[in-house]
């Protein structure tokens, strides 16, 4: 593979050793510019930020762009998401963003594939294949998951590096998480403020604010008046119902500032975008993704503030990876258990265990409840699990989660079954 | 981070390789990993302390991220009844605290006739710390001392500062079911 003639000014970048370059001694320029060519990158959101990542990471030399976004493109996207036209609307902004970024830059070695869905639908596996997973997400959900996902592959393969962008109006941040080395997303997560509330008692009885209107309509009038609905923002009718609850109550209390953009800002939680903070963050985590593969320069160690609503301000500092962390503060612990034996025996033998210190230890998995000591109802619950097999309670290489008052968070058991299936007499 | 490139070119080649050999063994595992508010609300409910006043139960035996708490008051305006909570944690638990709803129609200053609760730490002063314990003692504490300085039924809080025992009487009598101001009240009168 050779570098495109429009690619030229990526290529100085590379080939002469920069002053900062960490690795002076083993960086290879030619070994730079084959991973830029081969690695496989994942975006995940073709959204405000996805469109920004997927256009810069295609013109600094990407090949191999994979993107997952479950949203289709709303009218309302079309201001800062310019990937998407107006005969978009409704079509999925994986598949748009993918196939208008491959055509306008016309290279037939840029391959971008889009998956149209959830980043729950895909498994270990898939995520494995990649060098580095950016993310342009907008739920603390999401990021959770891809955050514990990639910790889990860190544990067992190698690190896959995650690269986190976000952006709140005129502010923004972006870090870059070496799993089960650097501060995950999990580790962090008392830092992030959650939205804004008002207490009910306030809202119900002495409301000052237009926003005390509008939770008043959201949090206690609709359950009054539609006892058994759920308020659903995307439907007209119901936001309509809402603003003029919130009005005739602000009117009642002789408070101005309701109207209709608000209460959907309030019952939403909306923050409006901003095209430049978007195409701000994006950069850097390009920037990021681009050191992570070519080595060329340091990589952010390991955040980054950007704050762009009195002048410009920026910051970067390194926050703490946290040693009882439920995700990636606890490592995995490998243990052979006999086919035959039964929860209640696999529980005795790893109390016994010098390494694993628990005195009333709790187990589940992902999908099913093993044992609960507490409370009462869940013990009682889970208590039949006690005489079944455990080889029959979990599936191959499921991860069991063990807490217990003894441990500052949890521990991971990764169990492997040998031996006979009845208990040698 | 050489290095993490070249073992990830090595882990590529090796999960190519094993993919080749043994095309049969393509339906691997299930990749689920338990999330970080499972972990997190295991380690929150294994440990909770639950005072003598309350019951829990679990609706649906796999899911624990909604219950019902069963609160018998053993002093106060309300001993003697029984209240039912349901409690509703989400996959944004600890950065979001759970619904907690009283589902008896009851009179009280801090719980609107909808079963809405008036209870800080459940809203603005919720933390990602704050723990089950702390939501279980702290709808306790409403029995034992409403905060009419906090209402949510104003009625019942106007009523609690001006005549105490007047009070007293409204909430003995809507906790047998009766009816009070054109509302009918929920009986609550525990029969154990």
């Amino acid at each position: 593979m050779t570098f495109r003639e429009e690619l030229a000014s990526i290529k100085p970048l590379l080939e002469s050793i920069g002053p900062y370059n960490e690795f002076p001694e083993e960086y290879n320029s030619k070994d730079a510019i084959e991973a830029l060519l081969t690695s496989k990158v994942l975006v995940i959101g073709a959204g405000g930020l996805g469109c920004e990542i997927l256009k810069n990471l295609a013109l600094t030399g990407f090949k191999d762009i994979h993107v997952i976004d479950m949203d289709t493109i709303d009218i309302s996207n079309l201001n800062r998401q310019f990937l998407f036209r107006t005969g978009d609307v409704g079509k999925s902004k994986a598949q748009v963003a993918a196939k208008f970024v491959e055509e306008r830059i016309g290279d037939k070695q840029l391959k971008i594939t889009p998956y149209f869905g959830k980043i729950q639908d895909k498994d270990l596996e898939y995520y494995k294949q990649f060098s580095v997973v950016i993310c342009g997400l907008d739920s603390v959900e999401a990021r959770r998951w891809i955050n514990a996902t990639l910790v889990s592959i860190s544990e067992s393969n190698d690190i896959i590096p995650m690269i986190d962008g976000g952006t709140e109006g005129l502010r923004g941040q972006s870090r870059v998480i070496l799993p089960t080395i650097s501060s995950c997303y999990e580790c962090s997560l008392d830092l992030i403020s959650p939205r804004t509330t008002y207490p009910v008692c306030t809202i119900a009885n002495t409301p000052r604010l237009p926003e005390h209107c509008i939770e008043w309509a959201s949090v206690i009038k609709w359950g009054q008046v539609f006892p058994n609905q759920k308020f659903d923002a995307d439907n007209p009718e119901d936001v309509e119902w809402m603003y003029t609850a919130a009005l005739s109550r602000a009117n009642e209390f002789n408070i101005e500032g309701v109207t209709k953009s608000l209460t959907l800002g309030v019952v939403k939680n909306i923050i409006p975008a901003i095209a430049s903070t978007n195409a701000v963050i994006a950069a850097s985590c390009c920037n990021e993704a681009f050191k992570l593969i070519t080595n060329s320069n340091p990589i952010l160690d390991n955040y980054m503030t950007y704050s762009g609503d009195d002048s410009i301000f920026t910051f970067t500092f390194e926050l703490a990876k946290k040693n009882t962390c439920s995700v990636c503060g606890v490592t995995g612990i490998s243990i052979i258990a006999q086919n035959w034996w039964t929860l209640e025996t696999f529980i005795e033998e790893i109390s016994e265990k010098k390494d694993i210190q628990v005195k009333q230890p709790s187990l589940t998995t992902s999908s099913n409840y093993l044992y609960l000591r507490n409370p009462p109802h869940l013990e009682e619950i889970t208590r039949p699990n006690l005489n079944k097999k455990l080889s029959n309670l979990i599936n191959p290489g499921e991860e069991i989660i063990v807490t217990d008052p003894n441990l500052p968070m949890s521990l991971k058991l990764i169990v492997s079954f040998e031996g006979p299936e009845l208990e040698p007499i | 981070m050489l290095k993490l490139r070249e073992q990830q070119r090595k882990r590529q080649e090796a999960l190519e390789a094993s993919k080749a050999n043994s095309p049969s063994s393509t339906n691997s595992q299930p990749s689920t990993k338990a999330s970080g508010a499972q972990v997190l609300l295991q380690k929150n409910l294994t440990e909770l302390e639950l005072p003598n006043s309350t019951k829990i139960e679990f609706p649906n035996p796999t899911d624990f991220f909604n219950f019902n708490l069963f609160i018998s008051p053993v002093a106060g305006y309300y001993k003697g009844g029984k209240f039912t909570f349901t409690v509703a944690f989400t996959q944004n638990f600890p950065f979001e605290p759970p619904k907690v709803k009283c589902i008896n129609k009851i009179y009280h200053p801090n719980i609107d006739l909808e079963g809405n609760v008036c209870l800080n730490i459940l809203r603005e002063d919720w933390k990602p710390f704050v723990s089950v314990t702390s939501i279980v003692m702290g709808l306790n504490h409403l029995f034992l001392e409403p905060n009419p300085n906090d209402p949510l039924n104003k009625d019942a809080a106007n009523t609690f500062v001006k005549d105490i025992n007047q009070f007293r009487r409204d909430v003995s009598y809507t906790l047998k079911g009766g009816v009070l101001n054109g509302d009918r009240y929920d009986n609550v009168i525990s029969r154990y």
